[in-house]
């Protein structure tokens, strides 16, 4: 037997059923992440006083492209769930809420894609 | 829907900050520092694509006494959430969850992220000199 209150259906709020997979995806970046900032790391620091044609040349290497480009790609995943918790735990003006949320898209987004690119341009050699 | 102010609790101005909740808040603002902080590494990997100028502009501002305390927290807040963030990979298998393993691991991960920093810092001047 239902429970529920007709008005309860009506505003139909409650469980999305995405909690799961949302919390999935956040679990599974932050393994992902471990490794490809440790590697991430060690390049940044081997690069700390080198010239720009050195850094140009690392960072073409097709290795260290990919460990870059994976890290961009879990990096804003991972930045972007992370982000829409804090902002759905703390900010309870709905308005602000959604405005915030789409906020947190698409800087994700475009920043991301944006480093996406310019790893690529210099994988690619463009 | 007509707002109410209810209580909130706990109350942090007089709440005696415990390890555990001090690193559950440090691993949050960690991760927002780290959110405004991917700015610089776009900006980094976007600047080496795009030449030469763009790349010197880019090392001008990092190599700035500003731009190394920036780095500097960017390193510490970056270890700090990674190693808090195995402490949380431990916690979603059901593990570490008594009171005084969460505190003895709170305080590996504190004590992680700072040899870690000092560490990574101490090889970079090392290879940069």
């Amino acid at each position: 037997m239902g429970m529920r209150a007709p008005l309860k259906n009506v505003r139909g709020l409650g469980s999305a059923k995405e909690g799961t997979t949302h919390w999935w995806h956040q679990k599974v970046t932050a393994i992902a992440l471990i490794p490809l900032f440790l590697i991430a790391i060690g390049c940044f620091i081997s690069l700390v006083g080198a010239d720009y044609t050195h850094v140009r040349y690392v960072l073409g290497q097709p290795f260290i492209s990919i460990v870059m480009l994976l890290l961009i790609v879990a990096m804003f995943y991972h930045l972007k769930l992370g982000m829409q918790v804090v902002i759905e735990d703390y900010i309870h003006t709905e308005s602000t809420k959604v405005f915030l949320l789409l906020l947190n898209s698409f800087f994700c987004a475009i920043v991301g894609l944006s480093a996406a690119l310019a790893i690529l341009k210099l994988a690619l050699g463009g | 829907m007509a707002k109410i102010e209810r209580p909130l609790s706990p109350h942090l101005q007089i709440y005696k900050p415990q390890i555990t909740m001090v690193t559950s808040i440090t691993h949050r603002a960690t991760g927002i520092a780290l959110g405004v902080g991917t700015l610089l590494l776009a900006w980094w990997l976007i600047a080496v694509a795009a030449g030469p100028e763009a790349y010197a502009t880019v090392t001008a501002f990092t190599t700035s006494w500003f731009g190394q305390i920036i780095l500097f927290g960017f390193t510490w807040s970056l270890f700090y959430h990674l190693c808090n963030g195995i402490r949380h990979l431990f916690w979603d298998m059901g593990q570490g969850f008594e009171l005084p393993t969460m505190r003895k691991s709170g305080m590996a991960a504190i004590i992680a992220s700072i040899v870690l920093t000092l560490l990574t810092w101490i090889i970079a001047y090392a290879m940069g000199a």
